[in-house]
């Protein structure tokens, strides 16, 4: 049986490559999906805690948790498909106004 | 054997996930996206979360990762390709993740797991199958925060449709 703290390292990995490309990417899409692969990385950390203490509660919050993601992917990408309409432009460090 | 499947399965999480953001090419990036989600719904598989790893590939690889598709069609972006894809300050952000694992690393070495405190025993599992033991569970204990999942749902749909349509003023031909 795999100790629960291997899963735990491999979760803060792909978390921390997440940060990274999320801190350092320029284009708002990738970004966007740097946001997911931080999102699993926390799903894979809860789902290793569940099975080791045999509770439900971690399992239903990574339902919760995957189903917020849909959302905020349906969202942000709405939002970089208006910024690409106004502005021909999907890079992050381009954009200097806060207005509209 | 096990360790095996676990130490490939987190070799290609790694890697599939390093290519995402490294990659310079949106579409290649998605599709790498694609490799690294099913390789955590067998993640999940060894996790015995049946359950979780379906809703995985339906959620993730079926629904968000279009989602991500169709944008990037929309988007055409054909300069991408040219243009540097980091900011300057890189290096920066390389370090602070870095540090970020160490710290955390040391810190989840010594972990040791508590005593069982949930009822979501291998017996009952196999008594009842997973989705019923997670289904009570859901629509028991957890039904005010089902209810408030759907609502985010409903509003997330309703404000992309609102955000992204086109606005037309009175008069005007659409």
């Amino acid at each position: 049986m795999i100790p629960i703290s291997w899963y735990l390292i491999l979760s803060l990995v792909l978390f921390a490559i997440g940060a990274f490309g999320f801190i350092a990417r320029r284009n708002v899409i990738i970004m966007l999906m740097c946001i997911e692969i931080m999102l699993n990385a926390v799903n894979i950390s809860l789902v290793a805690l569940g099975r080791g203490l045999q509770d439900t509660a971690a399992h239903i919050l990574v339902f919760f948790v995957i189903a917020v993601a849909a959302g905020e992917a349906a969202i942000g990408l709405a939002l970089v498909v208006l910024l690409f309409k106004k502005t021909r432009e999907v890079h992050m460090d381009e954009f200097r106004a806060l207005k509209g | 054997m096990e360790t095996l499947v676990f130490l490939y399965l987190a070799l290609v999480l790694i890697v599939t996930s390093l290519l995402v953001v490294t990659n310079r090419n949106a579409v290649h990036a998605v599709l790498w996206m694609l490799v690294m989600f099913f390789h955590q719904a067998v993640l999940f598989l060894t996790l015995e979360a049946e359950f979780l790893a379906l809703v995985q590939i339906i959620v993730y690889a079926g629904a968000v990762l279009v989602l991500f598709l169709f944008v990037i069609y929309i988007i055409n972006l054909r300069t991408e390709l040219k243009i540097r894809n980091f900011h300057i300050y890189w290096p920066m952000a390389a370090l602070v993740s870095v540090v970020l694992v160490v710290l955390a690393v040391k810190a989840v070495k010594e972990f040791c797991p508590g005593p069982v405190v949930g009822d979501m025993t291998p017996k009952l599992i196999a008594q009842l199958g997973q989705a019923k033991v997670l289904g009570k569970a859901l629509f028991t204990q957890h039904i005010l925060s089902f209810e408030a999942a759907g609502v985010l749902l409903l509003v997330a749909v309703l404000g992309a449709v609102v955000l992204t349509r086109r606005i037309r003023f009175r008069g005007e031909e659409g």
